[in-house]
């Protein structure tokens, strides 16, 4: 195993490092689709040099990096590629706790507990399957064109996947303070991993057999400290940050600006073209309206899925890709590398191949109806939306199949595998 | 003509009820000044002053000036109600071709450009600059309306005061171009009407419009700034200069002949010295030996600009200037091709790049002077959806990296200001320094496009001061009978001038959104956000269940039936 993993390692490592010195990364760093105001390397420099000329970077509107990240770069800002490089292997590392930690131990449970009608052994993974996991979910994201494209364009957003990645090893190892700060920290840096806070709590709650009910003051008890981690780490570095430049500039620069979406640079969202054509008047209702949405689903679905907190991180950090203000590919790589740890559900997908042709084709047209648009000047911005809208409705409809069949598997395991209706015939299932 | 009259009766009587209450209104005086200049290169350069020069006090606390003479009772109110200490507005048409011309007498670029220097009192400047552009658009028929805080700014070095005071804070200085401007008569009519004879007497009567924007380049400027009466500057006046600089082209206006009278010019001779004119002078620049008609004795030698040279003067206040015909008809024949002085200081501008996502400006700087190098503090207004990468910025003189001593830089806020770059570049001699900076392009809110988004969006000219050294040394004295075109800026030492060099305004292309389609984008993107809550909600709220395929319709019916009448049902 840590043979083929070392190998993977290497491959991926060549591939950035060949990118990196090649022509390629001065095209791929200009890309929309890779970066966004929020995490552009040019804008990081940018900060960096008005702070040189004495100006706060955040006095105009080009920077928008959290105060850590200023902080970091001023010392490593030569040896950013390596820094680039290493984002990725983090991700990797979890990828093996992911599996080998959670899955089998989940895994053997379920098979010593017998509680699993007799047909359904096939729906459970034999540990032979799952040894693979770690390598395909390895491979998965580091050999993802959209992972490689992001490193090379040296965008942020590997750096805030990382610390994600951070994030769900330390919730897995069952760690609540390392968990509760590293969550802080994400949240810090983009505001939307906070409805990430639900899946860990019950990821805990879960582990210490603390039953989730309202009524029982134990869950609450835990609640209140794992928030108060939480909350208290946040205060703390959000308090670093302002005496890092001495003024409270950077939260209307940051999170102002994450949240009331001035810059409407075209990037694979929704956002951008919607907020172009809108209508001055309803301009702040459609605001609210959109960041709701990323948070709202939230509840409902750790209410459906508070028995299964690892799927449930899935689904929350696929709901902040699609839906976020400013999404790049670096997003949606990182939960597109989360997808063989679900291979299982293989079976029951209904769409997959739509999905996956549909996401293909739009990331192969993004690049030339870009350059029909700005360059060619023969196609308008109208062609570059619908690939958007393509794209982001072939994400929803990945996401959502996944839910489809986790359900149906679930499902499956509490009733059976081959159902039979009242007559005796082979049954279909519907949802009603 | 009557008009004329009565004023001139009021002067008289005004003149007699000074000599019985000698502490009456203050003194103003009037001047008027033209300078015909053939340029090297067969056009003829026309350069109009007015001068009026008042004895008050419009920033005094108590002593509101009521009595208006000469000067202009609209801009002496806008003066004391905002308490503006300098102001200077200019409008042209056209572009100022350094090279081929020489350097002008009062330098503006393309457009509209506004810059002012309030009163230490002000509180609130912003307020005041929003209330004096409103003014000044009603005064001059102007849409300097479109002047707000996303084209303003405050430069910190280079529009120092050109009158007196000594206030160094930027924070009461504003400045604004509006490249987009036109200028047509709709503008040069109030403009005569500030003057004191109007357009009916003195040099006035030959600025008319069908000839006047007939030409090349067409400036007409207004300016006002407290002076020193004297040397040792022991009383203060309001100085209101009104300049209109005027380049007739030789092949639409002259046909071609390089001979010009001030009929062909203008279509109109002087017959008169404006009556209300202390002084009312033509000089005409005869350094290069042109053929000039009708000849006179009276000449004079003026150093402006770094150049010695020579005018035949017409004193418009004697009767004799007129000849038997009372009209004075000037003809002037331009003979062989003299030797044009090189403007020591040049620039130029262009942007670099394809496409609508990024660009480069270039700002190309000049030194001519063949062994002196000079410094020259370049000033940008970059609006803000051109988003400067002032790391980008890079300052080349004979391809070797010319760093500048002095950087002044204010980023951009969205829709609120614009970029200010200011530096202070040292130009090495007989040289092309090349300044360039990258940009990006920003998609706007289609409300914020112009009715016509694709011509483009213009970005202001950049402004190049300078004090370049002299080859002849200037004139330091200080004397009322100096020339006016010798005497709008002020020469505080020998071996250099002040210079103002204004670039090319840039035209921009930003990538725009389809305009037809704002209710279709809001359908489509909902639709798609409504698809993916849809797919949630379905999964979150309803269950597995296994299809029992419901009955058709008859057996529910016969069901029903079989129900009441207790007997099994079908399935």
């Amino acid at each position: 195993m840590a043979a083929p993993l070392t190998l993977l390692l290497i491959v991926a490592v060549t591939i950035r490092a060949v990118l990196f010195r090649s022509s390629w990364a001065e095209l791929i760093s200009e890309r929309v689709e890779v970066v966004s105001p929020l995490n552009a390397w040019k804008r990081v420099v940018e900060g960096l040099a008005l702070l040189d000329l004495g100006v706060s970077p955040y006095s105009g509107d080009v920077f928008h990096e959290t105060p850590f990240m200023i902080y970091l770069f001023h010392f490593v800002v030569d040896y950013a590629e390596i820094v680039f490089m290493v984002s990725p292997g983090l991700v990797f590392c979890l990828s093996r706790f992911l599996t080998s930690l959670y899955l089998f131990r989940k895994q053997k449970y379920a098979l010593e507990s017998d509680r699993y009608p007799a047909d359904c052994l096939e729906l459970l993974r034999s540990p032979k399957e799952m040894f693979y996991i770690p390598l395909k979910v390895a491979m998965f994201y580091l050999l993802n064109p959209f992972t490689i494209l992001s490193c090379v364009a040296k965008s942020t957003c590997g750096l805030n996947n990382a610390i994600i990645a951070l994030f769900i090893l330390c919730t897995l190892k069952g760690s609540a303070l390392l968990s509760g700060i590293l969550l802080a920290l994400a949240t810090y840096q983009s505001i939307y991993p906070l409805t990430l806070f639900a899946p860990a709590l019950l990821f805990f709650l879960q582990r210490l057999y603390i039953p989730v009910n309202l009524r029982r003051s134990s869950f609450w008890f835990f609640t209140l400290q794992y928030a108060f981690i939480y909350v208290g780490s946040l205060v703390v570095i959000t308090g670093l940050s302002f005496f890092l430049l001495g003024s409270w500039d950077f939260i209307p620069s940051v999170y102002g600006f994450i949240f009331s979406v001035p810059d409407l640079t075209p990037n694979i969202g929704l956002f951008w073209y919607f907020f172009a054509e809108m209508f001055e008047h309803f301009r702040l209702f459609f605001i609210c309206v959109f960041q709701i949405n990323v948070f709202f689903y939230t509840i409902p679905l750790s209410i459906k899925l508070k028995e299964h907190p690892v799927f449930l991180i899935f689904m929350q950090i696929a709901i902040i890709s699609i839906f976020k203000s400013y999404p790049t590919v670096g997003d949606v790589a990182l939960y597109m590398a989360f997808l063989p740890a679900w291979s299982h559900l293989y079976r029951f997908l209904r769409n997959i191949f739509l999905v996956s042709c549909v996401l293909l084709a739009c990331s192969a047209l993004f690049p030339v109806l870009w350059h029909l648009w700005i360059y060619a000047g023969s196609a308008n911005s109208n062609f570059y939306y619908a690939i958007t809208l393509l794209f982001n409705f072939g994400q929803i409809l990945l996401v959502s199949d996944y839910f489809y069949a986790y359900l149906r598997r679930e499902h499956h395991l509490t009733h059976g595998l081959y159902l039979k209706k009242k007559d005796g015939t082979e049954a279909t299932l519907v949802l009603k | 003509h009557t008009h004329l009259n009565y004023k001139l009766g009021l002067t008289l009587q005004n003149r007699t009820s000074e000599a019985l209450t000698p502490a009456a209104a203050a003194r103003d005086e009037f001047q008027e000044e033209l300078v015909i200049r053939p340029l090297h290169s067969g056009d003829i350069y026309a350069s109009f002053q007015f001068r009026t020069l008042w004895d008050t006090d419009f920033l005094q606390e108590g002593q509101k000036v009521s009595h208006y003479r000469l000067f202009p009772k609209s801009l002496g109110q806008v003066l004391s109600k905002f308490s503006v200490r300098e102001l200077h507005i200019s409008f042209t048409q056209g572009f100022w071709r350094t090279m081929q011309w020489g350097q002008p007498f009062i330098p503006s670029p393309p457009g509209a450009e506004l810059w002012v220097w309030f009163h230490d009192t002000v509180s609130d400047v912003d307020g005041n600059w929003k209330e004096l552009t409103n003014v000044l658009s009603g005064i001059f028929c102007a849409s300097l309306n479109f002047i707000d805080l996303t084209n303003t700014v405050q430069p910190s070095a280079s529009f120092k005061p050109l009158g007196l005071g000594n206030a160094t804070d930027h924070r009461f200085l504003r400045y604004a171009t509006l490249p987009r401007e036109i200028v047509c008569t709709e503008n040069l009519t109030p403009w005569k009407k500030l003057l004191p004879c109007g357009s009916k007497a003195g040099l006035a009567v030959l600025l008319k419009s069908e000839k006047l924007f007939h030409s090349s380049f067409h400036s007409q400027a207004v300016h006002i700034r407290p002076v020193c009466q004297d040397e040792q500057c022991t009383s203060k006046a309001w100085e209101l200069r009104q300049t209109l600089n005027v380049v007739f082209d030789l092949y639409t206006a002259g046909q071609g002949k390089k001979e010009w009278s001030l009929f062909k010019m203008f279509s109109r001779t002087l017959t008169e010295a404006c009556p209300l004119a202390t002084s009312s002078k033509v000089y005409v620049d005869i350094t290069d030996n042109p053929e000039l008609s009708p000849a006179t004795p009276l000449l004079s030698q003026a150093v402006v600009l770094g150049d010695r040279r020579t005018y035949s003067v017409f004193d418009l206040t004697r009767a004799e200037t007129f000849g038997q015909l009372r009209s004075l008809n000037l003809l002037l024949r331009w003979k062989g091709d003299g030797e044009m002085l090189r403007p020591l200081l040049h620039a130029e501008r262009y942007v670099a790049g394809f496409g609508l996502q990024t660009g480069e400006i270039h700002t190309v700087i000049y030194n001519n002077h063949p062994y002196r190098a000079f410094p020259v503090l370049l000033m940008d207004s970059v609006p803000w959806y051109l988003q400067l990468y002032i790391h980008t910025l890079t300052v080349t003189s004979k391809s070797r990296d010319n760093k500048p001593s002095y950087i002044h830089y204010q980023p951009a806020k969205d829709r609120h200001r614009p970029h200010l770059l200011e530096m202070l570049i040292q130009l090495p001699p007989h040289s092309m320094t090349e300044v360039t900076v990258q940009f990006e392009r920003a998609l706007l809110k289609w409300t914020e496009y112009t009715p016509d988004p694709n011509h483009g969006f213009y970005v202001g000219s950049s402004v190049v001061s300078a004090l370049v050294p002299s080859m002849v040394a200037m004139n330091t004295n200080f004397t009322q009978d100096q020339p006016l075109f010798s005497s709008f800026v002020p020469v505080k030492e020998e071996s250099s001038y002040f210079v103002r060099v204004y670039t090319e305004p840039l035209l921009v292309n930003l990538p725009t959104p389809d305009f037809s389609m704002p209710y279709n984008v809001i359908c489509l993107t909902c639709t798609v956000v409504a698809v993916g809550y849809g797919s949630f909600y379905n999964l979150l709220t309803r269950t597995f269940q296994v299809d029992e395929p419901s009955l058709p319709l008859a057996k529910r019916l016969a069901n029903l039936i079989r129900r009441i009448r207790g007997v099994p049902l079908l399935t």
